[in-house]
């Protein structure tokens, strides 16, 4: 059972957990696969892929990318 | 006939039946003390690892409606099916912060849906009310859909019949079967099953990608067949690449529908069974190996155009039912028995959404309409009992849709869907970040985003429907001189937010009574071991931590 406990955590401290500059990282992936002048082209090509094809799966690294960067810089210290 | 798919239909049920046994086994998989519970039934005991997430995350939003649909929209209408892939990807940046945020205050106060969240925080049951209903509506056909995956599969295999029974017969015994152990196991079953349908799925489509690009003459052969067919059609909107004019519907229906996605009940409930914010975390960079997997699906269309596929007759007479092409390509293509295998991944991949999402909208019938407005004092086990029975007539229900009804009425559902769903976004995604919201100018936008999206869906017109045609809303008809178009959801939730700001400032200004907020901001950040759970509804709450599984 959860017993009440008085307020113990410092609510400062939870909130410095969340807020961080690096999270404004994660506009880039979401931006920049939305721009079609970036991707709506033939040329050039890769394995036969036209640009418009090759380029938007390429963005799955850039996205997976940005969430892990944002997610180790702002890991909390000390963490298991 | 079916005696030439004979192969393919021995594997098909051996790997199903293989599913429907771990389906029943689940329940005594990470075993709980007591099932009767919530928590336990509802969210497999808030308690999935990394893994366990990943598959039932993985498993619950990329659907077999999805992978058949998706390559059936790339075959007909070339690169603006392409959508999803940008949809899936900038979809996880977009809820990185917010779902943290929600899983913490849900861990704190024990809730199980938005629902829940809602009526707590804006200290309103209507708004709850409307968000459960919003949640209950969208999802319904959602559940339909997966069924018409499963049809595709079977009508390729020859599993057709001459009355409508006998030809929904086989769909109807799968949905028993999945009735029954998500009845008795609760999200364990498709959270345990959900590994088996990923396996097969990327073994399919890893072998897909690389042995029919080989048989078919590589892949610069398959994009000029494609651009041959498109070059040849009518249609103005097809292609291999984006006109002029579908650009903005592309990038608003990516960006909407990535919006509305995570406020779908059933993501929620994937999210909320995880262990703590690590967990989500690390899956916001992990399920992005799904979005390579649909891509790959996706150039299926293409494929399918190359092979030269001609896709089975529909419902009504003289109409082509494209969603059949992938099972076709596969026939054609594949080895029977592997064929076989394709088939039951597609056919299992149904399975576990469809029991996710009936156990997410049973789960808001209980708490934000049976508890709230039917019985106020309901215990914990009366919450599950009540909730198992749900799931069971919501199943019922999504086949009584497909067996009476044309499929297609399904389908524009599902296409409302996600334009209704996409109206709760203030209230449930915005309201974790902030209580500025009015709880009226919240309803007040709700209602004004529900309307005008239901118009311009009405509006919708193609050739061969005069409504409800697709949710791409030609600018002209806002008076605008222009040929393009543009995603009904991202305009009517940018009118609801409109609405919602406006009435917001006029209560304010009046000093209208806004409720109490029952969460506060440290509960936002709330993590695995908290020591201020709300005391009642979690018993379980001291147990020790299961290994990582």
């Amino acid at each position: 059972m959860a017993a009440p406990e008085p307020d113990a955590p410092p609510t400062a401290r939870s909130r410095a957990k969340d807020k961080s500059p690096w999270n404004w990282l994660l506009l880039i992936p979401i931006v920049v696969p939305l721009v079609p002048a970036f991707f709506n082209g033939d040329s050039p090509r890769l394995f036969g892929f036209p640009r418009f094809y090759w380029l938007q799966l390429a963005y799955i690294i850039l996205g997976v990318a940005t969430t892990t960067v944002v997610y180790q810089l702002t890991k909390k210290r000390g963490d298991r | 006939m079916w005696r030439d798919h004979l192969t393919e239909i021995i594997i098909f049920s051996l790997l199903f039946l293989l599913v429907s046994g771990m389906g029943f086994v689940a329940a005594r998989w990470r075993a709980p003390r007591d099932m009767a519970h919530l928590d336990e039934w509802g969210l497999g005991g808030r308690n999935f690892g990394g893994w366990i997430t990943w598959f039932l995350v993985g498993g619950d939003l990329y659907t077999a409606y999805t992978f058949v649909a998706v390559p059936a929209l790339v075959f007909g209408a070339g690169a603006m099916g392409f959508f999803a892939v940008p949809y899936t990807i900038v979809i996880y940046p977009l809820v990185f912060l917010v779902l943290v945020r929600l899983w913490s205050v849900s861990h704190r106060h024990g809730f199980v849906t938005p629902a829940d969240f809602v009526r707590s925080r804006f200290d309103s049951p209507v708004l709850a009310l409307l968000i459960a209903i919003t949640g209950i509506v969208a999802t319904m056909p959602y559940i339909a859909l997966q069924l018409v995956g499963i049809e595709a599969v079977l009508k390729t295999m020859g599993v057709t019949g001459e009355s409508a029974l006998a030809r929904h017969l086989p769909i109807i015994i799968a949905f028993a079967i999945l009735a029954a152990y998500t009845y008795q196991s609760g999200l364990r079953a498709p959270a345990l099953i959900a590994f088996v349908k990923d396996s097969l799925i990327y073994i399919v489509i890893l072998v897909a990608i690389f042995y029919l690009p080989y048989k078919l003459g590589g892949w610069g052969d398959i994009f000029a067949a494609a651009d041959a067919k498109f070059d040849a059609s009518p249609a103005p909107g097809d292609g291999v690449l984006l006109n002029a004019n579908n650009q903005l519907q592309y990038v608003t229906l990516a960006f909407g529908s990535a919006l509305a996605l995570f406020l779908y009940p059933h993501s929620l409930t994937g999210v909320l069974a995880s262990r703590n914010r690590d967990v989500i975390k690390r899956n916001m960079s992990a399920l992005p190996a799904y979005s390579l997997l649909l891509g790959l699906i996706a150039l299926l269309g293409y494929m399918a155009i190359a092979a030269g596929v001609k896709p089975l007759p529909g419902a009504s007479a003289g109409s082509t039912d494209s969603n059949t092409i992938v099972p076709l390509l596969f026939d054609q293509q594949f080895p029977n028995w592997f064929a076989g295998v394709a088939y039951a991944a597609i056919g299992i991949g149904a399975l576990v959404p469809a029991a996710i999402m009936s156990i997410a909208a049973a789960n808001l019938f209980t708490r934000n309409i049976y508890k709230e407005y039917l019985k106020r004092n309901a215990t914990p086990a009366q919450e599950a009992n009540v909730s198992k029975i749900t799931s069971l007539v919501v199943k019922i229900g999504a086949v009584a849709c497909i067996v009476f009804l044309d499929p297609q009425f399904s389908i524009d559902l599902q296409l409302i869907g996600g334009v209704i769903i996409l109206q709760t976004l203030p209230a449930v995604a915005l309201g974790v970040y902030t209580r500025w919201f009015h709880r009226v100018g919240l309803v007040a936008g709700w209602v004004a985003g529900m309307g005008l999206g239901m118009w311009m869906l009405y509006q919708v017109s193609s050739p061969t429907r005069k409504h409800f045609a697709g949710s791409a809303f030609p600018l002209e008809k806002f008076g605008f001189d222009t040929q393009k178009t543009i995603y009904v959801g991202i305009v009517a939730v940018a009118v609801n937010l409109l609405v919602a700001v406006l009435v917001t400032l006029v209560l304010r200004a009046t000093k209208v009574d806004d409720g109490v907020d029952g969460t506060e901001t440290d509960d936002y950040f709330a993590d695995e071991g908290d020591p201020r759970l709300t005391p009642g509804d979690r018993r379980d709450a001291d147990a020790a931590p299961e290994p990582v599984a």
